[in-house]
């Protein structure tokens, strides 16, 4: 089980959640649970939503393991220039 | 990705060093070729009908009397563009803007193109087309568009991220919200406490080299498109999607570009070019003109930005809050929300709070500029930290160390920090002999920080040895900053080969698997993963075949400084096999050798700078002159440090045209005002002093060579530097960027006069 923090429009989205605890091994699980538990967040993670695990952020690694006790971040997925 | 990313922390042999530039020679004897330098057999020269028009209804487009006219091959309006974007919104913004379909959002909207057999033809076929436009009202500025009153850009927008969903439209797309505690507490604990407001005006990337292409769309199908971008994977899948061709039947070929900065990440002339050669049957070349560029292309946003900063007397930040609007052009956009993430990320802060709107306007489409949104948070942001540091008593470079996020902070965005940079370039700052410089009379200086996130993304890369020893290496990020050089040292610091040994080349869509844009400063941090990925899948590949020549089995050969070598006493009398002696056996030993690697490259690591500058106010007329400046910049490991230095140099100086110089003018009619270098004016060499650069090398743990971006984060210290600077030579706060002559001047004389 891993505690996800949601940004402040995905928590909207959550039924106002800014935390959800998931059970999840990788970014991939995560995501497909979220969409399961909150069908709202289905079209944000189609489009994109980027991961931050420990600080490091991720984009588009959906098989990166999620460590136990992790700090789970959930982000808009930005673009540079 | 069967690929270890984590930092190794090896010696380097090629990594570090300074060798000679591969594309060099051609830029320098102008045999290089850039996106107008193309032609093919029968082509055509594209020109665009633009709206002159800040807002207009589009009733009627008449074609029939330029179609007529002899020499005219094809003429295409929005109906030879059908909408194939379903239901995706953001793809059917971007047909939009490449060809107004209804509405023109801004003065120099695409609105209809022609092909023709030279450039005169095509120039009066445009003025034989004719357009009944019912011109609406418009709005142009940030803060306008927000009022209640203002004209509506798109009628159907109603503001995302409220908490009560809106019942009227508006300019407002979307309100973002970052942050943590509560500074409505913290401000309570303060001993002082800064406010103020901002405002920067809109800037372009000022790319020399202006948007061109040359595409052609045959009668199967297959087409081809000649390109200047910074993406040409990501183009032909937005060229694919919008003309409803199969992506893999349009091979797409990057030019050389003569700087992109975020600029060439978006197409505008592509499509138009592609449905005009379809209509054509021949191949179409579409230069864009300099104003072209400037009224019709992807500036910055303009900003508008509230910061409160609250400390104690001793200095520590109590709490820090900001509310960014930033435009975004006639379409949704993500740009404050990216300057609310940022704003305050150099800072360890237990209470904080980011507010972002994102707000149409009637100007061009907004696109990034490298850092996208960070350098006007931080111009608000350092302005207001210096502020509050003088009043409180305290060095402002002590009171930012005092401040500095460190590892294990909570950033202001959300996530915490692992090990970051920030300190580092502050101690390098302050110990720095810049800092200790005398100033003359008019002089001041100015300081200020920097962050940005960086990004990776999906690469591809092919390396193939050849059969004399030489290797090739094909890459799928286009070369924007040097990285041709830089990944040619990795792979000779892989196969442990010269340099010189070696041939980077950026392959087209058709003979390489997808790559993401070379955006977000990812271009050598991606692609050297991907190349030090597949140098290691060739090295497997040479031990075998040296196992094969020996006659013993692959597990007892190693690869060393270039060579396979036969571990073991019993292997005694084998001499190691060279690169080169492995290659020439290569069609005896099973075929070509070569490694390709196909990964995502994440964890790029965020970045930090901290910038130094000295500017010289004339207080008579307001003219302002850098006498020197200082990039401080961790880079993780510089892997050519010229180049390195490069983008540390090129950010600054963009930042120094941005603050001091360079902004959209638009005129109440709507129309902007200065579309040419000759009025919007970016510094050119006489205008700057030498940018001195130190490279701080804090290895990034998600690499395995620790290499970090560093395109980006040297244009976001700038802003604040330079205003810092000013402020401090002209005695009086600047609050609006740019810095030119007329508003220092007037910021003085309001100062005198109290």
């Amino acid at each position: 089980m891993v505690e996800v923090t949601l940004w402040g429009a995905l928590g909207q989205l959550a039924g106002g959640r800014s935390k959800v605890e998931v059970e999840a091994k990788d970014i991939r699980e995560l995501f497909r649970k979220l969409a399961e538990q909150y069908p709202a967040l289905e079209p944000w993670i189609e489009k994109g939503i980027a991961v931050s695990i420990d600080g490091v952020i991720y984009r588009d690694t959906w098989g990166k393991r999620l460590p136990e006790g992790a700090e789970i971040f959930l982000l808009p997925r930005l673009a540079g220039g | 990705m069967n690929f270890d990313p984590r930092f190794s922390g090896r010696k380097f042999a090629s990594v570090g060093t300074r060798p000679v530039r591969p594309d060099g020679v051609d830029k320098v004897t102008g045999r290089a070729r850039y996106g107008a330098d193309f032609n093919m057999a029968g082509q055509l020269v594209g020109r665009v009908l633009r709206s002159p028009h800040a807002h207009a209804i589009i009733k009627k487009i008449d074609t029939s009397k330029a179609e007529k006219l002899s020499g005219v091959k094809a003429v295409i309006t929005a109906k030879d563009l059908p909408d194939l974007t379903d239901g995706d919104a953001g793809m059917y913004d971007v047909l939009d803007n490449c060809m107004a379909r209804t509405k023109a959002l801004y003065d120099g909207h695409a609105v209809a193109a022609v092909a023709a057999v030279d450039a005169r033809t095509a120039r009066q076929a445009l003025k034989l087309i004719e357009v009944d436009y019912e011109v609406l009202p418009h709005v142009t500025d940030v803060d306008e568009a927000m009022q209640h009153h203002a004209p509506l850009i798109n009628e159907a927008t109603f503001t995302e991220g409220l908490e009560e969903k809106p019942v009227k439209p508006s300019n407002v797309t979307k309100r973002s919200q970052f942050g943590h505690g509560d500074v409505h507490q913290g401000f309570g604990h303060a001993d002082h406490i800064i406010e103020r407001s901002f405002k920067t005006e809109q800037t372009h990337q000022g790319y020399i080299e202006p948007h061109a292409c040359v595409a052609s769309v045959n009668l199967d199908g297959t087409a081809e498109l000649w390109v200047c971008t910074q993406g040409h994977f990501v183009y032909r899948q937005h060229c694919a999607q919008l003309l409803g061709l199969e992506a893999s039947k349009l091979r797409v070929t990057s030019s050389e570009i003569g700087g992109g900065f975020g600029g060439k990440t978006h197409v505008w002339a592509e499509p138009v070019a592609l449905a005009l050669s379809r209509k054509a049957g021949r191949p179409v070349k579409l230069v864009m003109t300099r104003d072209e560029v400037f009224r019709a292309s992807g500036p910055t946003s303009a900003t508008s930005i509230d910061v409160k900063i609250g400390a104690r007397k001793d200095g520590t930040i109590t709490a820090a809050e900001a509310t960014l609007r930033y435009t975004s052009g006639p379409y949704a956009g993500t740009w404050a929300e990216i300057g609310a993430m940022t704003a305050f990320a150099c800072y360890k802060l237990d209470n904080v709070k980011t507010v972002g709107y994102e707000v149409l306007v009637n100007r061009p489409k907004t696109a990034a500029y490298r850092a996208p949104s960070a350098p006007m948070a931080a111009f608000a942001v350092e302005s207001a930290i210096d502020e509050l540091a003088k009043e409180i008593g305290i060095d402002p470079v002590e009171f930012r160390i005092k401040n500095a996020a460190q590892e294990g902070t909570r950033s202001s965005y959300g996530p915490v920090y692992g090990p970051i940079g920030i300190g580092p370039t502050l101690e390098a700052a302050k110990n720095h002999p810049h800092m200790k410089a005398p100033l003359k009379a008019n002089q001041g200086r100015g300081m200020a920080c920097g962050f940005w996130f960086n990004f990776g993304g999906q690469t591809c890369v092919d390396l193939n040895i050849g059969m004399d020893g030489s290797v090739s290496l094909a890459v799928g990020t286009v070369d924007v900053g040097g990285s041709r050089a830089s990944l040619s040292l990795v792979a000779a610091e892989e196969l442990g080969i010269d340099y010189s040994q070696l041939k980077a080349i950026v392959a087209d869509t058709s003979s390489l698997g997808y790559n993401d844009m070379t955006d977000g400063s990812r271009g050598t941090f991606s692609s050297s993963m991907a190349t030090i990925s597949a140098a290691r899948n060739a090295i497997k590949i040479l031990r075998d075949r040296a196992a094969q020549m020996w006659d013993v089995p692959v597990d007892d050969v190693i690869w060393e400084k270039g060579h396979a070598i036969a571990k073991g006493e019993k292997y005694g009398n084998l001499s190691p096999l060279s690169l080169k002696e492995i290659a020439a056996q290569s069609g005896k030993t099973g075929g070509p050798i070569a490694g390709h690697s196909e990964l995502v490259a994440d964890g790029a690591g965020v970045s930090f700078a901290t910038h130094i500058c000295d500017i010289e106010v004339d207080p008579q007329t307001g003219a302002t002159r850098v006498i020197r400046y200082t990039v401080v910049q961790d880079a993780g490991k510089a892997v050519h440090p010229t180049y390195v230095e490069g983008q540390y140099q090129g950010g600054a100086a963009q930042g120094i045209g941005w603050a001091l110089n360079e902004e959209y003018i638009y005129g109440k009619d709507g129309r902007l005002q200065n579309p040419g270098f000759l009025d919007y004016r970016i510094p050119v060499c006489s205008d700057l002093p030498m940018i001195d650069t130190q490279i701080l090398e804090i290895p990034n743990p998600n690499h395995p060579y620790g290499v970090r971006g560093v395109g980006e984060t040297s244009i976001v210290p700038p802003l604040a530097a330079i205003a810092n600077a000013v402020s401090n030579a002209a005695g009086v706060r600047m609050t609006h960027i740019p810095m030119s002559p007329p508003r220092i001047l007037a910021a003085i004389e309001a100062e005198r006069k109290g």
